[in-house]
């Protein structure tokens, strides 16, 4: 099963090899990974998507929150909660018709176009991760992808629950 | 504030930390450090002649007092050649700092002259590390890295020291902080008092209860009460290769070790019981065999101070997080008066199962005129040592003799790697341990190939005058891959033979040492005597034993605990 798993740890040189390292140590999946400083700076905050049965998620769970430098950790997969995923995608236009059916593609996702040149569009689009999967699958009939790049799921438990140090 | 360089940082904050004795080896990188060493006396530096040694004996140390080991070693090589020592605590629990030298922080990432990555290399087998950037942070760096390697589980913590930062030429304000506080790091230690409750309830009820007790007890310096519980509950122990001594081996209620090895009752007991309480044990494979069979009739308590532990392998009905001696200590709180009488009369139909179990005498072995059993061995220096000796040990089938027939009656006393299966361990863990306690009787229990893996330690016995005793059972041949290769493949073994040993004792007497070669079982109890008349030497024991011997009981694979073979013909 997909679980979502939110790590709060130092930032600290050298804390993040240690979750990967971790991960590949103990022969765990780890799909996506994000991760970057929250409001205090000292603080890193990190979100995971990985597959598991219950016995693995409990492992990768408590390992995690082994480590030295992990504050706290939590499966948001457990509770409702919100999350997104941005993906930049660059497509060839090769033809007015072929920009015309990107556009409307994009409206239809609420996506944007960042960036055109008289070869490409750049699209950014935010949601789940399969909405991305859908977007990416529409997309591909219309125009052709050159190349793109996901930051993996980050998300939010949704209400009063939050993780603070 | 006081000024000081890098290097004297190091040195002082390891006397402000408490450390006596730092077991290492120098080099381009660490030079700094060594030159503060040379201008002081409150740490004792010991040299040894291979960094692996070092952080065996820094582990022996630990093992033996309790208190962290220390290790000094350069950057690249040096560090590296600490691995496996690292690895060895870190398997076993065991508190242990490791200060590496590095290159200078410029240099890092160049591929500079003896730069590895310490922190990278070590990563998966440490508790914590630190590259040290500034020398004003290495107070702070090595009070956390003792505070985080013996607190909570145990393990062992590396401090790197890029050159520049011990640099002997600068000076930089030094404080030692009056305590260690990290927002990310606190053990539970205390137990959840429901599951205390839920726990104390089900052992109480149980019918054929059984504690099976590993080496968390003996990290908490649990054992007065874990003796207390198994005593006031009338229960049987048994105790784990890492928990040896944890509960006395020679106690009426002790039914010895458990797992691949154990004696039939213990893993009998496993099997048949209704409640396990698991302390400080992490049910491993060598323990559980097919985990799928494990023990199905048992409710399982499981204490451990290591959440990760709790339900890794096996389920635990019953999980209660805290050190095995707050637990302890809450449960008999907890406890009201216990009837010794009914007590009894509850587990007396258990007891009598368990007596018939050990009427089958599953360590008994038929002793020969010509050759010397193993067995022979432990035994005779278990009466030679009145059972009262620190003994380390290598790995293979001298272990297991070593565990089975000397019942140590004490903690701290058993010094073996458990988790890792280090050859080579045995004689820097003795040597550590003999450090601990100068006055100690310390044998090594070692085979003739275990202890060629760091027999160049033995100039640094002479060069410190270590006493220690080497019970070397040699049978010419790698002996638990011979019995396995005897048992799994048809015989064949494959470069399980040492040709070409050298003369033991001749290479003992080269490193000024006593050597003693016995080959008949008539003239051991003599030279066993001799050997431990030698207060102030150390005697290399050359004991020529029986080649095929093998060790039993032993679990057969795939099976529940309690599927063993008792011989080389019967199982149960």
């Amino acid at each position: 099963m997909r679980r979502i798993i939110s790590v709060l740890m130092e930032n600290e040189p050298g804390a993040l090899s240690r979750i990967i390292g971790l991960f590949s140590q103990r022969g765990y999946n780890l799909d996506s990974l994000c991760v970057a400083p929250i409001d205090d700076s000292s603080l890193s905050r990190l979100t995971i998507t990985t597959v598991g049965d219950d016995k693995v998620i409990e492992q990768i769970t408590k390992q995690v929150n082994k480590l030295i430098d992990v504050l706290k950790i939590s499966d948001l997969t457990d509770g409702s909660h919100v999350e997104r995923e941005l993906m930049l995608v660059k497509v060839a236009t090769r033809s007015d018709a072929i920009r015309d059916e990107v556009k409307r593609t994009v409206d239809i996702f609420r996506g944007q176009v960042v960036d055109i040149t008289p070869r490409n569009y750049t699209i950014e689009i935010t949601g789940t991760s399969d909405k991305l999967d859908a977007f990416v699958q529409t997309m591909a009939q219309t125009a052709e992808i050159v190349e793109l790049s996901r930051t993996g799921v980050c998300g939010l438990s949704r209400g009063e629950k939050a993780m603070r140090p | 504030m006081e000024m000081m360089s890098g290097a004297a940082m190091v040195v002082r904050a390891l006397k402000d930390v408490g450390v006596k004795h730092v077991f290492g080896y120098p080099g381009g990188a660490v030079l700094d450090i060594y030159d503060a060493l040379y201008a002081q006396e409150d740490v004792q530096h010991i040299l040894v002649r291979h960094e692996q040694a070092a952080a065996h004996m820094a582990d022996g140390y630990a093992r033996a007092t309790g208190q962290t080991g220390t290790v000094l070693v350069t950057s690249g090589p040096g560090a590296t050649n600490t691995l496996t020592g690292i690895a060895t605590a870190y398997m076993d629990s065991i508190p242990m700092v490791i200060l590496s030298g590095q290159v200078p922080s410029m240099h890092i990432g160049e591929d500079a002259f003896q730069e590895t990555d310490m922190v990278g290399c070590s990563r998966p087998i440490v508790k914590h590390s630190f590259l040290v950037k500034r020398a004003v942070d290495i107070p702070d760096a090595i009070a956390k890295a003792y505070y985080i390697a013996n607190t909570g589980r145990p393990g062992p913590v590396v401090v790197d020291l890029p050159k520049d930062v011990v640099n002997v030429l600068e000076s930089h304000p030094y404080q030692f902080p009056d305590k260690v506080q990290m927002r990310s790091y606190n053990p539970t230690i205390k137990g959840h008092m429901g599951q205390i409750k839920k726990a104390l309830k089900t052992l109480l009820d149980a019918k054929r209860p059984i504690l099976y007790v590993g080496g968390g007890a003996i990290a908490c310096d649990a054992s007065s009460l874990v003796t207390e519980l198994a005593e006031k509950l009338h229960l049987p122990v048994t105790n784990t290769l890492m928990g040896l001594g944890a509960f006395p081996g020679d106690h009426e209620q002790c039914l010895g070790m458990l797992g691949m090895h154990g004696t039939l009752q213990a893993n009998k007991s496993m099997h048949n019981a209704d409640c396990i309480l698991a302390l400080g044990a992490r049910f491993d494979d060598r323990v559980t065999n097919n985990v799928q069979k494990f023990c199905p009739h048992a409710t399982i308590i499981h204490v451990d101070i290591d959440p990760a532990s709790i339900s890794k392998t096996v389920n635990a009905h019953i999980p209660v997080v805290g050190s095995v001696k707050s637990v302890l200590t809450q449960f008999f709180e907890q406890m009201h008066e216990i009837n010794e009488t009914e007590r009894k009369e509850q587990l007396a139909d258990w007891w009598e199962q368990i007596a018939a179990w050990r009427a089958r005498n599953c360590l008994a072995y038929k002793t020969s005129d010509e050759l010397i059993k193993p067995q022979q061995v432990i035994e005779s220096l278990y009466r030679h040592t009145q059972g009262d000796a620190y003994v380390s040990s290598d790995v293979g089938q001298h272990q297991m003799f070593a565990a089975l027939y000397y019942p140590f009656a004490k903690p701290r006393r058993w010094i073996n790697s458990g988790g890792l299966g280090t050859m080579g361990f045995g004689l820097p863990a003795a040597m550590g341990v003999q450090f601990a306690h100068p006055e100690a009787v310390v044998a090594c229990v070692t085979g003739d190939g275990s202890i060629q893996m760091n027999i160049q330690e033995l100039s640094t016995c002479m060069q410190y005058g270590l006493p220690i005793k080497i019970i070397s059972i040699n049978n010419r041949a790698l002996g638990m891959v011979r019995q396995w290769q005897d048992m799994i493949y048809k015989g064949r073994h494959s470069h399980s033979y040492m040709d070409s040993l050298p003369d033991f004792v001749k290479l003992a007497e080269a490193y000024g040492h006593v050597g003693i070669r016995v080959d008949k079982p008539e003239e051991l109890d003599a030279a066993m005597a001799r050997c431990f008349e030698l207060k102030d030497k150390l005697v290399f024991m050359d004991i020529a034993v029986d080649q095929n011997e093998h060790v039993y009981p032993m679990q057969i694979k795939y099976g529940a605990m309690d599927d063993m073979r008792l011989s080389k013909t019967e199982r149960t």
